[in-house]
């Protein structure tokens, strides 16, 4: 620990050292809370395109059940 | 393909970052007036300069759209202005703090440089509301566009204006009749200045590939339900 201050006189220990932690942790906090937003918005994608392969595959899966079924209906 | 070269524009800012902050705490000197709470100043000053700069980025790229009608313009420039305010949150709260820690006090209303950057924040917080009011999208980016241009405009000027006030208590970090920053200090802040100007930029491309995305799900939503969930919608018009 001495070593690291010997070798980092800029290291501050005084009255200002709150205040400066504080504002870089505010600036880390609001990074952390852009990731936190958007990781919720990419959660909210990778759901929605599950369900888009569920429903594509349920879909083809439906298709080659009944093949005809489209035509009868087009043709009703 | 916005997210093209994201995860090597990531790892530069990253890395400037950390050179910067190293830089800030191992190697720029206390400045002999202000102490140690001079070192937020590497954080803010940038801060504010990228997010000033971003808001007149946001402006050309609507200059861009409202000049060939390409919506990926328009939401250029939406990224932009949102992530510049973003970063307006951060030197508001990182100025105060200082503030605080210098004068005494959060916040003080005869200093031009804060009061300014407050109404720069405050006009591009309407820029929301005034967006998402517009229902129709064609109006709405070309209205917003309009809003980016001008307030665009208004933050050099706004700068230059204050610059030419007379302050008595705002530091000013470059080029002063008394000499400017030392070498040591001068570095380091380029540093960190190029740390969080690439941070901006991660951060715009990051956003514009999450909207890239999500628009392309919902594209893909629309051409899969099509058949499936709106049968009536298709068949109204053969009934009627």
């Amino acid at each position: 620990m001495h070593a690291l201050l010997a070798a980092a006189p800029a290291l501050p220990l005084g009255e200002g050292g709150k205040y400066v932690a504080g504002a870089y942790i505010v600036f880390v906090l609001l990074l952390v809370i852009y990731v936190g937003i958007m990781a919720a918005k990419l959660q909210r994608i990778e759901r929605e395109l599950r369900d888009l392969a569920g429903f594509a595959e349920a879909r083809t899966q439906g298709e080659e059940a009944a093949p005809g079924r489209e035509e009868a209906s087009s043709n009703v | 393909m916005y997210g093209k070269g994201l995860r090597t524009l990531s790892i530069a800012t990253v890395a400037l970052l950390a050179v910067g902050l190293s830089l800030v705490f191992f190697y720029a000197p206390i400045e002999t007036n202000q102490g140690f709470i001079q070192k937020i100043f590497y954080l803010h000053v940038p801060l504010a300069i990228t997010a000033l700069v971003g808001f007149v980025v946001g402006g050309v790229f609507a200059i861009a759209h409202l000049r060939s009608g390409n919506r990926k313009w328009d939401a250029y420039s939406y990224v932009s202005i949102h992530m510049s305010v973003i970063f307006g949150v951060a030197v508001l709260l990182t100025g105060s703090i200082w503030a605080k820690a210098s004068w005494g006090h959060w916040w003080v209303w005869d200093e031009p440089t804060l009061v300014s950057f407050l109404i720069v924040f405050l006009l591009y917080a309407t820029y929301y509301p005034f967006r998402y009011a517009i229902e129709d999208p064609e109006r709405q980016a070309r209205y917003a566009s309009v809003f980016a241009i001008t307030a665009g405009a208004f933050v050099p000027l706004n700068f230059l204006a204050v610059r030419m006030t007379q302050s008595l208590v705002h530091p000013r970090v470059f080029a002063t009749a008394e000499g400017g920053l030392p070498n040591s200090m001068l570095i380091t802040f380029l540093f960190c200045f190029a740390g969080i100007a690439l941070l901006w930029v991660t951060l715009v491309k990051f956003e514009l590939t999450a909207k890239s995305a999500s628009g392309q799900v919902k594209r893909l939503r629309r051409a899969l339900d099509a058949p499936a969930t709106s049968p009536s919608s298709r068949v109204a018009p053969e009934v009627s």
